[in-house]
């Protein structure tokens, strides 16, 4: 089997009012079923290795994460290698319940920005209140950047993680670009 | 002449000196200017010409209202028209040009236009251009087309960028004067959300200009420490230079901020459109004067009362010389006075009022040594590129001239109406205010949202109040409301500041000058500047029986120009009212729609334009087809490789090498685009069984089924392979602009109709890269990589198997869409290129190349294969594709089913699919109709089918079609007729569709 590449190698831009890199490939699991169901709770803690979050948030700690997607639907984050063990723990343990868990590993992309102006480049393409009192600590948020599905959070202050589908990311990386443009501090903070 | 003043011009940097051109003179100003006021300076009064007469027009108005100071400004990637002299802030370089003239400003040819007027009167357009009706095309549209439009569209691309930004906010504040800053510190200090938009580069609207104190200090002094105090709030933020463009439903407000138009050198992004949401809005959007209609009023160097105010004070501009002021209120003698202070020259004002006693303000203006007419108008106004005098008459009378007075500057009053434009942009009613003769807003019918209750306040004069002690008021009182509707309670303490009041006389409403003007004055009278539009062109619209304001407006182009009407409105529901013999609030106004002025394409398209115009969807393969000769053609949002061309071949060489060399080697295709849809869960088999027309749930697990999925009402809109995964499992192949649509059509009738089955569909189209390996070759070429047994035996025809590849994970289904041998191969994404690379490698000896969708296509047309798009528009049902077969008739039920039992489905003469074969061999163009015996009842030849998919085919050496035809499986061997679009006839017959391998020998191999 070949190295996996994702979908820009990695690509890195610095010289804007924020950085961007793309984060290489990454682990990734959907998994649908009832979310009040006890058996699914554990085997989603277990193949996430964090705690349940509340509905529009996210557990994360290092690769390891759980993002709460619809009242049916969470994703599940690990690293890009584990991802096949993982899928395969939760499918045996969910083997006797109606649910679906299916790698989406590749069909994501996943951007990292981060400084002081993380806020604002978000808020010029996503349609989310930014402000500090109203996005923050775990919250998770499925929008659209421009004219694309995306989902974000932000790990610390200064740092959001944007995901997207693996077509577009080209087309993120070039908004996210235009949208951190030298110059264009928007000194937006209420 | 207007010339610069030594002292004055409280907006000025004069430290700082800036060079700009208009029609190419080198010109002088002083940051802080506006062109406008840089233009005056330079006693550049002549701007540009209007729009129908070419008459020579200048700066009547200070601001956004601005109807005649147009400009082209810029060059190449920063040219822009019709940009406004009073909004457009001087920087160093700028360059302007006058519109609308030719060849000169200064000598109009089109001017003559003015002498043919009376050939010229509302509804021109409608009367003149009926008869002879050959004229239309060798006479009037050609003059139209030359004199349409101001300015000259731009031809260089935008060199800019633009930037879209989402705010939130509690209070929104549109309008940076005292009265949106006391509203703002009002809510600020309640700790809501504050934000508040001023249009210009600077706080304070008019009120600084117009003068007054505030507890007993000079209103700057307000102005100042009250944007001090603002600065330190945490939960306010300012924006100068930012427009609030429109207000829409649900507090949704956009704004607009021109971040570089003042200092083109500066970096980022242009224009930046602000998408706002509100909980609730404030408009302090203040208020416009009105010219006064007298003849001659649109003469250079007649000027609105308050705008000659603000280019003294603001920007130590003097207009003229010798000042006349005609009015018919108090406020306007402010200008007067003002005048007289810098020293300037007012020979007489003409007040159309005969006030019982001097108010305070005529008072001051006769101290002043000033000769105050009351009773008296101005008759007309003498001069032609320029004011040099006017004729007074009585007001009450019909013009006749007591007296001449030479004068080079006129200034104009005729009330002020407040700016109601954002208020009524989402439905706020106005109300006529009989003591302003102005339509104010209607608090007692704001524009409401969802709760039913109005989202909308007033705040000064948006509201209809003027003097500065009410204006502070009611700012405060506006904002006081808004928190309370939102349940936020103000802090105790605050106390509405005090200021100075001055008892001014009441206005007299005057909407024409002299009251008894005759027809030849009133032919001279201009309501609409920038459209021409005259008292005497509303008049006759009244007579030929426009009565409602909307029809007027549109019959004389009144308020149809760039400024929307800003300073015509008022006098010309006046003037129309007048004429018709009815009230002004019965005649009502035309509607008020966004964008109050207007705003830049480039802000409102935002980051979509150039790479990030649309989304452009890449496979992981992509930039290796791009590396390798692919020409690219959209499919959806996807960039599918139509051909990979290699050296100097054609297109078409490239498509017919692909064939050929899929049919007797190995072709190699990028299939990842395919939607890939996992639908599992007990009841997965019954909810496929009702997606698809065939039967899904019969299938057995490592099987693929071809399947037809349909509308409700039974129109094709999908197909694909489906293949079963596991018992509870399958997953779904769609076509690539299906993905995304049928993973919804899925989600819906789960979420809606079946929500109480047991079924979850995840799409996982990127998940894979899925390659198809065609041709004779493909076993091999798969065996030499190695890993899983691809064996007939092992893995025959619609099976499919999961297993590994050259040391790649991958799933193996064996399914053709060409009729060769062949497999598609999916494996992770992330490996895709690699995968690809593998197989290449491979391949090179077996043949293996690349082909594109035009290769695709061919090879299915050969086999008969209907495609969706094709063979389908939306009024195609399975059973005109012959389908049959693959509508189950043991199911109760499918999506469809119900609609094609149908009379007009179930109708014999419903066109069915055929084969066409042209005579010649030449092929048929792709779209052409057959036709039949007789003409319809519009005279047009009757059609009996049409080609629905023509390609020239390498396999057989000739063109094949696939078409629609009336009975046409019925009539095998007819030979039919189809008229090309170049005069030309094609004759093709009617035969079976399967061109190619009809047993399928070589697909089962």
């Amino acid at each position: 089997m070949s190295d996996p590449v994702s979908a820009l190698n990695n690509a890195q831009q610095n010289t804007g009012i924020v950085t961007i890199s793309e984060l290489g490939p990454m682990g990734m699991i959907t998994l649908r079923g009832d979310l009040t169901e006890k058996a699914l709770i554990k085997a989603a803690v277990a193949a996430g290795g964090v705690t349940l979050p509340e509905p529009r948030h996210c557990n994360t700690e290092g690769a390891l994460g759980i993002a709460w997607m619809s009242p049916d639907e969470l994703l599940i984050m690990c690293p890009y290698g584990d991802v096949h063990d993982r899928l395969a723990g939760l499918q045996s343990k969910l083997a006797k319940h109606h649910a679906l868990a299916v790698n989406v590993s590749d069909a994501r992309a996943v951007f990292e920005i981060s400084g002081p102006h993380v806020r604002e480049v978000i808020a010029k393409l996503a349609p989310v209140d930014m402000h500090p009192d109203q996005f923050n600590g775990t919250m998770f948020r499925r929008t659209r950047f421009a004219q694309v599905p995306a989902a974000f959070w932000m790990p610390d202050a200064q740092t959001a993680r944007i995901v997207c589908f693996r077509s577009v990311a080209q087309y993120m990386f070039d908004l996210l670009k235009d949208a951190a443009q030298p110059g264009s501090e928007v000194g937006h903070s209420a | 002449m207007s010339t610069r003043l030594a002292t004055g011009g409280r907006l000025l940097n004069t430290a700082k000196p800036l060079n700009f051109t208009f029609n190419g003179k080198q010109l002088r100003g002083y940051a802080g200017d506006t062109l406008a006021s840089a233009l005056l300076a330079n006693d550049q009064m002549l701007m540009g010409r209007s729009f129908k007469y070419h008459r020579p027009r200048g700066v009547v108005a200070a601001g956004p209202e601005e109807p005649n100071g147009l400009v082209n400004l810029g060059s190449e990637g920063r040219f822009e028209p019709n940009q406004r002299v009073t909004t457009t802030t001087l920087f160093e370089g700028l360059e302007a040009s006058s519109q609308n003239h030719w060849p000169s400003l200064e000598f109009d040819v089109g001017a003559i236009n003015m002498h043919l007027s009376r050939f010229l009167p509302a509804g021109f357009y409608y009367k003149m251009f009926m008869y002879p009706r050959s004229f239309w095309k060798h006479v009037y549209e050609p003059f139209i087309r030359h004199s349409a439009g101001l300015g000259k569209a731009p031809k260089a691309r935008d060199v800019d960028t633009y930037e879209h930004y989402h705010a939130f906010c509690d209070v929104l504040i549109i309008g940076g004067g005292v009265a949106g800053l006391e509203a703002a510190r009002t809510a600020g200090r309640s700790g809501a959300r504050v934000l508040l938009l001023e249009q210009t580069d600077h706080f304070g609207g008019r009120a600084p200009v117009d003068g007054g104190t505030v507890d007993g200090k000079p209103v700057d002094n307000f102005v100042e420490e009250t944007l001090e105090e603002l600065g330190k709030m945490d939960n306010v933020q300012l924006r100068l230079r930012t427009m609030g463009a429109g207000v829409y439903d649900h507090g949704y407000v956009l704004g607009y901020e021109q971040l570089s138009d003042h200092a083109p050198e500066k970096p980022g992004p242009r224009h930046r459109l602000w998408r706002i949401r509100a909980g609730h809005i404030i408009t302090a959007t203040g208020a416009i004067e009105r010219p006064l209609s007298f003849a001659g009023n649109d003469i250079p160097g007649v000027m609105l009362a308050g705008a000659m105010r603000d280019y003294l004070v603001n920007y130590g501009v003097s207009v003229g010389d010798r000042t006349v002021l005609v009015t018919n209120n108090d406020n306007a003698y402010l200008t007067a006075i003002a005048l007289k202070h810098a020293g300037l020259d007012v020979p007489v004002i003409l007040d159309a009022r005969v006030l019982p006693q001097d108010s305070e303000l005529v008072a001051q203006a006769r101290g002043l040594g000033i000769r105050v007419l009351m009773g008296h108008a101005i008759s007309s106004v003498k001069g032609g590129k320029r004011v040099t005098g006017v004729a007074i008459c009585s007001q009450a009378g019909e013009g006749a001239v007591l007296e001449e007075i030479a004068c080079d500057a006129i200034a104009m009053s005729g009330g002020w109406s407040p700016v109601v434009h954002l208020w009524s942009h989402c439905g706020g009613k106005l109300r006529w205010d009989t003591k302003l003769s102005c339509f104010s807003p209607d608090v007692d019918n704001p524009p409401t949202g969802a709760d039913g209750m109005g989202f909308v306040t007033t705040a000064g004069a948006a509201s209809g109040m003027f003097p500065l002690d009410d204006v502070l008021h009611d700012a405060h009182a506006a904002a006081d409301g808004v928190l309370t509707s939102m349940g936020i309670k103000l802090p105790r303490d605050i106390v509405v500041p005090n200021a100075t009041r001055r008892e001014e006389a009441p206005m007299t409403p005057v909407w024409m000058m002299p009251h008894g003007a005759g027809a030849k004055l009133r032919e001279k009278t201009w309501l609409d500047y920038q459209n021409d539009v005259k008292v005497s062109d509303v008049r006759l619209a009244a007579q030929e029986g426009f009565v409602s304001v909307e029809h007027a407006k549109r019959y004389t182009t009144l308020g149809m120009a760039t400024d929307q009407g800003k300073l015509s409105n008022i006098n010309g529901l006046a003037t129309l009212a007048g004429a018709l013999d009815a009230d002004i609030p019965t005649v009502g106004t035309t509607t008020f729609r966004p964008p109050y002025h207007p705003i830049s394409m480039g802000a409102i398209g935002g980051a979509a334009r150039g790479d990030t115009f649309q989304p452009l969807r890449r496979t992981p393969m992509h930039s290796w087809h791009d590396a390798n000769g692919a020409i690219w053609e959209p499919v959806g949002q996807w960039r599918r490789p139509y051909a990979f061309k290699r050296g100097l071949e054609s297109t078409h060489d490239a498509v017919m090498r692909e064939v050929k060399n899929v049919r007797d080697k190995l072709g190699v295709l990028d299939a990842s685009t395919l939607g890939k849809i996992i639908v599992k869960g007990p009841d997965a088999g019954r909810f496929l069984d009702m997606l698809y027309t065939n039967m899904m749930s019969t299938l057995k697990p490592g099987k693929c089924r071809y399947g037809l999925m349909c509308s409700e009402n039974g129109f094709l809109i999908d197909d694909g392979v489906v293949a079963r995964i596991d018992e509870d499992t399958w997953l779904c192949h769609t076509t690539t602009g299906g993905a995304e649509t049928i993973h919804a059509h899925m989600e819906e009738w789960l979420q809606t109709e079946w929500w109480d089955w047991k079924v979850y569909v995840a799409n996982v189209t990127e998940q894979y890269a899925q390659i198809a390996v065609v041709g004779p070759n493909a076993r091999q070429a798969l065996e030499r990589l190695g890993g899983m047994d691809v064996s007939k035996d092992a893995l025959g025809f619609m099976d499919w198997a999961d297993g590994t590849l050259g040391g790649f994970n991958c799933r193996v289904y064996r399914i053709s869409f060409s009729g060769e041998l062949s497999y598609e191969v999916a494996v992770d994404a992330n490996h895709g290129q690699a995968f690809w690379d593998a197989l290449m490698a491979v391949g090179a000896d077996l043949g293996a190349m690349p082909y594109g969708t035009e290769a695709l296509h061919i090879l299915r047309a050969e086999k008969g294969f209907i495609m969706i798009g094709d063979e389908t528009d939306g009024t195609v049902i399975p059973q005109d594709l012959g389908l049959n077969w693959a509508i189950s008739k043991k199911k109760d039920d499918y999506l469809g089913k119900r609609a094609q039992a149908r009379s007009h489905m179930a109708d014999p003469t419903r066109w069915k699919l055929v084969g066409l074969e042209t005579t010649d061999g030449s092929t048929l163009p792709d779209g052409a109709y057959a036709v039949g015996e007789g003409r319809n009842d519009n005279g047009q030849r009757n059609v009996i089918g049409r080609v629905t998919s023509s390609y020239h085919s390498p396999t057989l050496d000739k063109g094949i079609a696939m078409g629609l035809v009336l009975h046409g499986p019925d009539r095998m061997g007819e030979v039919l007729t189809f008229p090309g679009v170049d005069g030309t006839s094609y004759e093709a017959r009617i035969v079976d569709p399967v061109f190619y391998d009809k047993d399928g020998e070589k697909q089962n191999v």
